[in-house]
């Protein structure tokens, strides 16, 4: 099996992001794996140890994103592919059509596994853009995923308490999320060994010759506004009850 | 006037509270010509409802070849084509997880861009406002297409009520759809029972690593059903084990926008934040005084939680049957 992860760097959550110029943003911070790109590459790896094949870990970023393919690499992925960028703030559509050329150019999919999500855009559209580049049926927000001989299992997380079980034919694109798997911390002889495995580095310029336009373009920055200091109650737990039932009466909370 | 597609979203027959801030949004200043769209054939039970919130015209999308609701690349065929068929350009709809699967799966068919989980539109130039970094930032985007679809966060539009003179009309459009069963819904499974959905909550009262236990969760349960809320948990609980990750609220759990959220025994750690800081009030209860969850709330109680909470469930169930 054929299976391809497409794994984002981004800043650490708890990093401090500070804005420059208005529509920019200060990269040098802490970066990380986006979270929900390491149940892909879990899942990734579980279904190879069950099955056989190989794991190709795609990201596009720029030259720092190498870390995130060793990461995936070292908890035991094959190899990589890096689409090179110069710019971050690259849109979805762009990214997806350069995901799929990097993917077809490295061979017949028979899985593309990725994120629901990412932490720092958060914009939750590119396993289904990518499906529809790549022509493929896609399932998100997946919590369980089974494959069978043409087909994939899934249940996805609707939220309310729902879970919608999914049949869709391979190969396929999934948006992995929490509940999927527990990754697992890469150990340092597989670091070690992750060093040794080859990634491939390609210009986005080469896959994408027409200079991109970006159809979603980032206008402006700002912080989100922060609360002004907040009023504590402290004390008797009738008091601060009937300070707090007041609270909600006059904000009409209640 | 330009038209405006509102997907509408309908549980157990009944339109979600959530859609009608959204509705509101579509209205703007009234140029607007406010059309909702609806999968199924229950337009005329739904009509006084919508009318009330400003919708002009309902169009109910169904086939009678396939159930639509059952296969998502097939709905969104459909959805094209009463695009097409209707002549609107600027779709919308709730952020939740069904909204942001159709929307998505319309924009990439249409190979149009588009955006998810919105908390300001402007359907004028196009633009939207969403979060960035985790909460962190919000970023100001631009659509370069004739088309506009976007997903809004729940509860982030005020619904306003704006009758129309007029009657609402209703139009039945069945495109043809082939069911070439490439991808298709096996069934929907309820996990439980809670009546609250906690994506689109309005009071939503969460519980930390302080709660110590699955069954301490029977406090904020009592509490939460004398205020309607629903609840949910941190991830410290849930990794804990002491609550179900359909509770999780944060990075890689919901983010939810309610106007009451009630942070019991939260740290408050910007991961947490990350899926609840556009709640329109937040209250944190938490023992130490020093917990970060005070410097990002509005109002917070130094006490226990155990103590606290069933104090409040009591009072707030005294103010009940007063009233």
């Amino acid at each position: 099996m054929k299976i391809f992860v497409c794994v984002k760097y981004v800043p650490d959550t708890a990093a401090y992001v500070s804005i420059v110029d208005g529509n920019g943003f200060d990269d040098s911070v802490k970066h990380v794996v986006n979270p929900y790109d390491e149940f892909a590459i879990e899942e990734a790896i579980q279904i190879k140890e069950r099955t056989d094949g190989e794991i190709i870990v795609v990201t596009l970023g720029k030259a720092h994103a190498t870390a995130a393919i060793r990461f995936a690499l070292a908890m035991g992925a094959d190899r990589g592919i890096h689409i090179k960028v110069d710019e971050i703030l690259v849109d979805t559509m762009t990214t997806v059509e350069a995901l799929k050329i990097a993917i077809e150019q490295a061979g017949a999919a028979d899985l593309v596994l990725m994120g629901k999500q990412s932490v720092d855009s958060e914009g939750m559209q590119t396993p289904y853009y990518l499906g529809e580049a790549l022509g493929l049926h896609v399932a998100t927000d997946v919590i369980d995923l089974v494959l069978e001989k043409d087909q994939a299992i899934v249940q996805s997380d609707l939220g309310n308490n729902e879970i919608a079980e999914i049949e869709l034919d391979l190969p396929c694109v999934i948006g992995a999320t929490k509940g999927l798997n527990e990754p697992r911390s890469p150990k340092l002889p597989n670091i070690i060994k992750a060093k040794k495995k080859p990634i491939e580095e390609i210009a986005l310029e080469d896959l994408v010759p027409s200079k991109p336009v970006n159809r979603t373009s980032l206008i402006s920055f700002e912080y989100a506004p922060e609360r002004s200091q907040a009023i504590l109650f402290e004390g008797d737990t009738a008091v601060v009850v009937e300070q707090l039932v007041e609270v909600f009466k006059e904000k009409a909370l209640i | 006037m330009s038209r405006i597609g509102v997907v509408i979203e309908i549980r157990d027959n009944e339109i979600k509270d959530s859609n009608f801030g959204i509705i509101t949004a579509a209205c703007g200043d009234d140029t607007h010509d406010v059309c909702a769209l609806i999968f199924d054939n229950s337009a005329e039970d739904h009509k006084e409802t919508l009318e009330k919130y400003g919708v002009k015209t309902i169009i109910e999308i169904t086939s009678d070849q396939v159930a639509l609701n059952m296969l998502p690349d097939l709905k969104a065929i459909a959805l094209v084509d009463a695009m097409n068929e209707f002549d609107f350009k600027t779709l919308i709809g709730l952020s939740s997880p069904t909204g942001r699967d159709l929307l998505t799966r319309t924009a990439a068919r249409l190979n149009v861009p588009s955006v998810l989980d919105c908390i300001g539109v402007d359907f004028t130039d196009h633009t939207v406002m969403k979060s960035h970094f985790s909460g962190k930032t919000i970023a100001k985007f631009k659509l370069a297409s004739e088309y506009f679809i976007c997903g809004i966060r729940p509860n982030t539009h005020e619904a306003i009520e704006r009758p129309l003179k007029a009657e609402a009309q209703i139009v039945s459009y069945s495109p043809i759809v082939h069911d070439k069963k490439g991808i298709r819904v096996r069934k929907i499974v309820k996990s439980s029972s809670k009546s609250v959905d906690l994506s689109e909550a309005s009071t939503i009262i969460s519980g930390g690593r302080a709660i110590k236990s699955a069954e301490n969760f029977k406090i904020l349960n009592e509490c939460a059903s004398v205020l309607g809320a629903a609840v949910g948990a941190s991830r410290a609980a849930v990794d804990s084990g002491y609550a179900p990750h359909s509770m999780q609220v944060g990075q890689t759990g919901k983010t939810v926008s309610p106007k009451l959220y009630i942070a019991c025994g939260i740290s408050g750690a910007i991961q947490h934040f990350a899926g609840m800081k556009t709640s329109k009030f937040i209250v944190a209860i938490n023992k130490d005084k020093d917990a970060q969850v005070f410097e990002k709330c509005d109002y917070g109680v130094i006490g226990d939680l155990f103590e606290v909470v069933p104090a409040l469930t009591e009072a707030l169930k005294t103010m009940k049957n007063e009233a």
